[in-house]
């Protein structure tokens, strides 16, 4: 198979400015982008569909001499999803400008709060075993067993007791975060 | 054997119930279980003994070799006969063991049995990957059973941390098993210990899975998670930590060592692993209180022992290990079942706050007496006659010259004196009397509760007079190793000999510990240091928990571009290094096809450069328009006059799509978040680019075979009945492609609907009433009755007579006569043009893509004219209906060939000479293609009501509430 060098680079010129594009943060240029890399595919299928010829339509010319019909139907739906999910883009781009009027890939606030929030290891702490499973319970306990559901009970509190005071550092923390932006912005202006 | 793991499956899926619903006097039934299993076994001794390894199998992955298949030789029936026997004894324990109150005991006793079941099949399993499903079933259970107080943080802690311990090593041993039976070529563990090739990976592979049996069994380093484990209920310690799980790890080595006992590096792993085990194992036994945790150190040790043995891999020491696993599970489980039986009674498992237990109890005494004597090897019990022959066995391969039989013997000699020391300081902490302790009270002996321990303590002094039968025995699988000239065989006595001397001393020497255990206890206190393998454990897992979300914070950012961007370096680095290592070039190089492609791909080209410096959004579409028709141009040249058409119409409505938008939105792009970055972004899109065309160029030279569509023009005219082949294959060689397209246009005009409309996507575009409909174009075109208290000049759009039926409503200043005109003659011709191009497709450039964007275009022109109200009028369908009704005749076509008895979307083909139309031709597909038509119409037409009308609506309504406020 042949290669029709100007196909190749049109579409090299192609990928390269879409790519470009979709890496911005307004999302008309993404959606710019996007229709750029679509006719760019198109493009590569073409490429890789070989060289020219005449129409495929039966009778015309013999099947060597027509072009490749079978990415042609390839690319024929391609043009047309495009279409589709452009529309789709255009009305994402819509919505975002009339509930937030911004044409921005905004970050994603859960991901950037995981990345500034200090890290705080959740797994448990080895905890020191009783040495009887009946204790008080026991047939003819002696007078220093221990009373399990005492025991469950403070384990329990000492629980809840630190998740609160996780909590209230996680709250410290995010207070300071937020002062910490308050001075940025200060500094700013 | 398969049906009785069935069996075991069965039961312990109805266990629970049945004990929520009976109680805990429904574990003797449980026990029955195991006990099946037991006699089974026992059934099958005869053969076994007689060197006749019983197999059942059953395929169910040939492809995989995955076989289910078991199989009975000696080590296995020692195994099975120790975990099935040991395993009813524990269900039967149970009974007394939990309160009728005990929360959740009839998950327990489920988990229990299955666990029973796993180990079972673990021990009988001949393919290996039916061995490695069994084994993490056995972790996956002790988990369940170590976390059984679920209300405990030691409990869950402690199941958390043996379940990670031993999965990860079992993974590892997945690796090792997978290497193995690749290389080997087989499945089946007794073909590969056959089989044993000496290769490196062969080697790599056995250190692997070597790595998952010490896990499993408490060697150093993983020795940590066993006594954790101890928070479990004593009924689960005695069963898993001490004769079943934990001796899966001593089972797997032993199974392993007659073939790769050889295998570089096994050896001294084993014994210098073993034996630190045992010697550490031991050294924090002796300083333990609570006698549950001084047997999982005592076990720790003990295991540490049985891996030296068995891993030491000569035919005397295989002897002396399988003698050794049994010793130890019969007095290990006992012990631990009579410490349940403490616990039970008094309330506390230390030893500090027990004193006179003997007396009150002097049944449990007498049986813990017997089975901590065979811990401690003293003599006529079967654990002397094991440690015996281990000695042996040991002394006479050092005699031979052997170092790591020297190390083996004084190490091993040395963590019996500790064992003989700790097995005292039992028996003493347990049961004597101390005075400064408050007495226990008396209670009554359930016979029953002792009868499990009993039985065990009882069977290590039985069994010790018939040393030899039993020894007898167990040579089918000592057998297996080479003979070294000098057969040591179990016996009850073997006279004084070196091994009886190192015996004597040991004892003696344990029991000169034990008499100074206060000094003892002082030097252990002084030389412990801080340093732990669980807090070492504990540090990693912390550790791990840092990392990861320090890696989720650096890679998850949040921040779109930056995914995207990364995505595609990866992309670039691995196919750019692909492609420079490529060898095959296309053999034809040409510049262009003609001229014309270079002319126009220079257009295309600037166009698309200059996009990516536009500032303005009007700008920005114009150049994309440039771009898009340059495709039409180079598909046309390329002579694909479908896709000509098609992208022309596409262009078109996607360029009247992009204005609506960006009418809403700023005229300049990006002003506000100024871009980061720029040369990055430019140096990724390059690298894009020339991978792309690099990689195009490589993919068309690999294109070496005849293509397929050579065959289609002619295939499409005999069976499809169509010329225009690009059609026939859309409609039919490829309708399935086609209708999914279909679906995922319907998802996108849904999406766009639902994304504009902010409450319900229903159609409610306004639609002029009956009348105004009714009225004739002469009617309409009637100036209308000038407004009396209006001056109304000539010019005035407002009186101008209506060339469309919705042109009273659009606001004057907005009307252009030359355009309603315009349209309101074009409509109607365009429209049939439409239909003209779907149903000429078949054979002719067109179809139901490009006819039906042809009838989309003609309402976009309606739209443009006349407004919303025009829309309405021009459309008196519902998107979503148009939408609907395309897809179910497109399905419908793929469907209904099926009720004849052809294949999905089959084509039929009519023809018939008419009167007055003459020779007509129908074929099925054409069906087809006005569904994708009526698609293609309702998509454009939702994308006009929802980014056109719907937009307009809330313009308006914004517009109005401005006014209404600046009123206010």
């Amino acid at each position: 198979m042949s290669v029709s060098l100007v196909l190749v680079a049109l579409m090299a010129i192609f990928y390269s400015v879409g790519v470009y594009l979709l890496l911005e943060r307004s999302m008309t240029r993404v959606l710019l982008g996007f229709m750029l890399v679509g006719n760019a595919t198109n493009l590569l299928i073409l490429v890789i569909a070989g060289r020219s010829g005449t129409p495929p339509f039966y009778g015309d010319a013999p099947a060597s001499e027509m072009s490749d019909p079978l990415p042609q139907a390839f690319v024929l739906t391609s043009i047309v999803i495009t279409f589709g999910v452009s529309a789709f883009l255009m009305a994402l781009i819509y919505r975002s400008w009339r509930l937030a009027n911004a044409d921005v890939v905004q970050d994603d606030v859960e991901d950037v709060e995981i990345g500034r929030r200090r890290v705080s290891v959740t797994s448990e702490s080895s905890a020191e075993a009783e040495d009887t499973e009946f204790g008080t319970r026991a047939a003819a306990a002696v007078s220093t067993a221990l009373d399990l559901e005492e025991a469950e009970r403070l384990e329990e509190e000492q629980a809840q007791r630190e998740a609160r005071d996780r909590e209230a550092l996680d709250r410290e923390l995010r207070a300071e975060d937020g002062h910490a932006t308050e001075l940025q912005e200060e500094e700013k202006l | 054997m398969l049906a009785t793991l069935l069996l075991f499956a069965v039961v312990a899926l109805v266990a629970n119930p049945l004990v929520a619903r009976f109680g805990t006097r429904m574990f003797p039934v449980l026990a029955l279980v195991p006990l099946a299993a037991l006699i089974v076994t026992i059934v099958q001794s005869p053969a076994v003994l007689a060197g006749d390894a019983h197999l059942e199998s059953f395929t169910w992955i040939p492809q995989l070799g995955f076989e289910i298949t078991v199989r009975l030789d000696t080590l296995s029936w020692l195994l099975a006969l120790i975990v099935t026997g040991v395993g009813s004894l524990v269900l039967f324990y149970c009974t007394f063991y939990f309160g009728r109150d005990e929360e959740g005991v009839g998950r327990f006793a489920a988990t229990l049995l299955a666990f029973a079941g796993c180990m079972y099949g673990l021990v009988i399993a001949d393919n290996v990957y039916l061995l490695y499903a069994f084994w993490e079933g056995t972790t996956v259970f002790s988990y369940l059973l170590i976390g059984h107080y679920i209300g405990r943080r030691a409990s869950r802690t402690a199941a958390l941390q043996a379940l990670i311990v031993t999965t990860a090593g079992g993974l590892v041993m997945l690796v090792g098993l997978v290497m193995l039976s690749v290389t080997v070529g087989t499945t089946s563990l007794s073909e590969l210990i056959a089989l044993a090739p000496v290769e490196p990976l062969v080697t790599t592979a056995i250190l692997l899975i070597l790595v998952g049996a010490i896990s499993k069994s408490a060697i150093f380093p993983f020795h940590f998670w066993l006594p954790s484990a101890m928070a479990a209920p004593t009924p689960v310690s005695a069963y898993l930590h001490a004769a079943a799980m934990v001796q899966a790890g001593i089972y797997l080595v032993a199974r392993l060592a007659p073939g790769f006992a050889d295998t570089p590096g096994w050896r001294e792993a084993l014994v210098t692993l073993g034996l630190l085990t045992m010697l550490l194992g031991a050294w924090r036994a002796l300083k333990q209180n609570d006698l549950k945790l001084l047997l999982a150190y005592g076990t720790v040790s003990q295991l540490g022992f049985l891996i030296t043995v068995a891993g030491y891999g000569t035919r005397n020491a295989a002897l002396a290990a399988v003698a050794l696993l049994l010793a130890h599970a019969l007095y290990k489980a006992a012990l631990f079942l009579i410490v349940g039986i403490i616990d039970h009674r008094a309330g506390t498992r230390d030893l500090r706050k027990l004193s006179g237990l003997g007396r009150e109890a002097p049944f449990l005494a007498t049986t813990a007496t017997v089975a901590a004597a065979s811990m401690a090897g003293i003599p006529f019990t079967l654990g002397f006659v094991a440690k015996e022959s281990v000695l042996a066995a040991l002394v006479a391969d050092a005699a031979d010259g052997q170092l790591l039989g020297w190390v083996a013997v004084v190490g091993i000699a040395l963590g019996s004196v500790f064992t003989v020391a700790y097995s005292a300081r039992f028996l003493w902490g347990a049961f004597a009397r101390k005075t400064e302790v408050e007495q226990v009270r008396p209670v009554h002996e359930s016979l029953g509760f002792m009868f499990s321990p009993a039985l065990l303590a009882a069977a290590g002094i039985i069994a010790a007079p018939l040393a030899a039968p039993i020894g007898t025995a167990l040579e089918g699988y000592s057998a297996q190793f080479a003979t070294t000239g000098t057969d040591i065989h179990l016996a009850l006595w073997h006279g004084f000999d070196i091994a009886f001397a190192i015996s004597a001393g040991t004892i003696l020497g344990g029991l000169a510990l034990y008499w100074a255990r206060v000094p003892v206890s002082a030097v252990q206190t002084r030389l412990s240091t801080n340093v732990n393998a669980n807090e070492l454990y504990l540090e990693t897992m912390r550790g791990i928990d840092r990392v990861a979300s320090r890696i989720t914070a650096t890679t998850q950012r949040g921040s779109l571009p930056f995914y995207l961007g990364v995505t595609l370096l990866v992309f670039v680095g691995t196919v750019g290094t692909t492609l420079i290592l490529n060898t095959t070039w296309p053999s034809e190089w040409r510049l262009w096809d003609s001229p014309a492609q270079l002319a126009i791909a220079v257009v295309m080209g600037i166009a698309a450069i200059a996009l990516a410096g536009a500032n303005k959004r009007f700008q920005a579409a114009l150049l994309l328009g440039a771009t898009g028709y340059g495709m039409a141009a180079q598909f046309a040249f390329h002579g694909d006059p479908d896709l000509a058409l098609t992208q022309v119409l596409v262009e078109s409505v996607t360029l009247i799509a992009f204005v609506l938008v960006l009418r809403r939105l700023p005229a300049r792009l990006g002003q506000v978040h100024e871009s980061r970055n720029r040369l990055l972004r430019a140096v990724i899109g390059i690298g894009v680019g020339l991978v792309m065309a690099v990689g195009s160029i490589v993919a068309l030279g690999a294109r070496t075979a005849a293509p397929i569509s050579l065959e289609l023009p002619q295939l499409a005219y005999e069976q499809g009945h169509g010329f225009n082949t690009v059609n026939v294959i859309l409609v039919d060689i490829r309708g399935w492609d086609t209708l999914g397209e279909l679906s995922v246009l319907i998802a996108a005009a849904t999406g766009v609907a639902s994304l504009v409309f902010l409450r319900s996507r229903t159609d409610n575009l306004p639609r002029p009433p009956k009348e105004v409909r009714r009225r004739t174009l002469r009617a309409r075109l009637k100036p209308l009755p000038e407004r009396p208290h209006e001056e109304s000049r000539p010019d005035d759009a407002s009186t101008r007579s209506a060339w469309l039926l919705a042109g009273f409503k659009l606001a004057p200043e907005n009307r252009s006569i030359l355009l309603e005109v315009v349209v309101r003659l074009m409509f109607h011709a365009i429209i049939v043009v439409s239909l003209f191009i779907l149903f000429s497709g078949h054979n002719a450039p067109g179809g139901g893509f490009a006819g039906g964007l042809v009838a989309g275009l003609a309402l976009a022109a309606r739209y443009l004219a006349g407004g919303r109200y025009e829309l309405g009028a021009a459309a008196p369908l519902d998107a979503g209906r148009l939408l609907g009704v395309g897809l179910l005749l497109a399905a419908g076509t793929a469907v209904v060939p099926l009720f004849f008895g052809m294949a999905p979307l089959e084509s039929t083909f009519f023809e018939a000479e008419l009167p007055i139309l003459g020779h007509v031709e129908f074929i099925t597909s054409t069906i087809f293609d006005v569904g994708v038509y009526l698609v293609v119409v309702g998509m454009v037409l939702d994308v006009l009501r929802s980014l056109g009308a719907e937009v307009d609506r809330q313009q308006e309504d914004e517009s109005d509430e401005i006014a209404e406020g600046s009123l206010v």
